[in-house]
């Protein structure tokens, strides 16, 4: 058996960052619902929880499923994805919160599409089925997402 | 080092996450810390008790791994869930009470140990016996050295009040919070 730490250290260390994550992708309102889902879900699962290696990655993977979830409940998303990636990608180090800061300040859908694309790593096809558009209309979110924090972040 | 500016998250998020945690069944051991004449102390339960208690010279992380790996990795720290206990152990070391009330979880005592440590936490307050008397009362007159260890490894300190276990000769033995802790509690218990 995997020697798993106490739960708590899993919060103590990740739970503001899994916090900020979600408020990017789901905006302040929503965040703290799925921050809940998110922990519960992981605090559900650990036990059997096989490698320890990436717990943080283990932890931002389940948010983003977690955000993905919120946005269908909202009727956004009547087509279900086809396959949710199962395991933990290491995210890259976006000079965390500053970047965050910005995506979470997009509006709802420019904010939806950056964080499914560049955190969860999500195509664009099933960015469009997560909010309920065409491919072409999440590309769009997608560029005048970037655009918007070229500039904020320039 | 990352440049993260993420702000920490709100007292009343975590409270409602351990709220629904323990609601569901996935808060197998909730912990807190509470005051001391000695320093601070460690607590730990399951749903059924009171587990584990940490003595000041203890070191809790190691406490903590040690619990997630015998009990369950579900451990949380949880304040509020340990009111009661923190309330008689005020209350014991202000002289107000004499014996806990509060709900024990013995699964971390089994066969001899576990009624060698019911043994001790049976010895009235202000009372002590020797290690011999323990091992005669858990049923093996010559298990001396396996009362000694009912003791010394007593996952529950104070409320399994090990400290009224003497030597033969009336020496004190030993205990994990320190020797000086040991003699302290039986004059505070004399002098009651």
């Amino acid at each position: 058996m995997a020697d798993l730490p106490p739960f708590q250290t899993l919060i103590d260390e990740h739970a503001a960052e899994v916090m900020g994550v979600l408020r990017g992708a789901v905006g302040r309102e929503g965040a703290e619902d799925a921050f809940q889902e998110t922990f519960l879900a992981a605090l559900r699962a650990y036990p059997s929880l096989r490698d320890t290696r990436n717990l943080r990655g283990w932890l931002v993977t389940i948010a983003h499923r977690k955000a993905i979830d919120h946005h269908r409940a909202r009727g956004r998303a009547p087509v279900p994805i086809a396959e949710v990636r199962e395991e933990a990608f290491t995210d890259p180090d976006p000079a965390d919160g500053a970047i965050w800061g910005a995506v979470a300040a997009l509006p709802p859908k420019q904010r939806a599409a950056v964080t499914l694309r560049f955190a969860s790593d999500l195509p664009h096809e099933e960015i469009a089925a997560a909010l309920g558009c065409s491919p072409a209309a999440a590309r769009r979110s997608l560029h005048e997402g970037l655009k918007r924090l070229r500039k904020e972040l320039a | 080092m990352t440049t993260t500016i993420d702000k920490p998250v709100s007292k009343k998020a975590l409270e409602a996450l351990r709220e629904r945690a323990a609601a569901e069944g996935l808060l197998d051991v909730a912990y807190a810390t509470a005051d001391s004449p000695f320093g601070t102390l460690l607590l730990a339960k399951t749903p059924r008790g009171l587990v584990r208690l940490g003595l000041p010279g203890e070191d809790a992380e190691e406490m903590l791994a040690d619990l997630a790996g015998r009990i369950s990795p579900r451990v949380l720290e949880d304040a509020a869930r340990l009111d009661e206990e923190r309330r008689e152990l005020d209350d014991y070391f202000a002289g107000r009470r004499h014996a806990f009330e509060l709900p024990i979880d013995w699964q971390l005592s089994n066969g001899f140990l576990l009624r060698a440590r019911q043994g001790i936490a049976a010895i009235p307050y202000g009372e002590t016996r020797t290690y011999t008397d323990l091992a005669r009362v858990a049923g093996n007159e010559r298990a001396v050295r396996a009362a000694g260890s009912a003791c010394s490894r007593n996952p529950i300190p104070l409320v399994i009040p090990c400290h009224r276990v003497l030597r033969s000769d009336g020496s004190l033995g030993g205990y994990a919070g320190g020797l000086e802790m040991k003699q302290r509690l039986l004059e505070m218990e004399r002098g009651a």
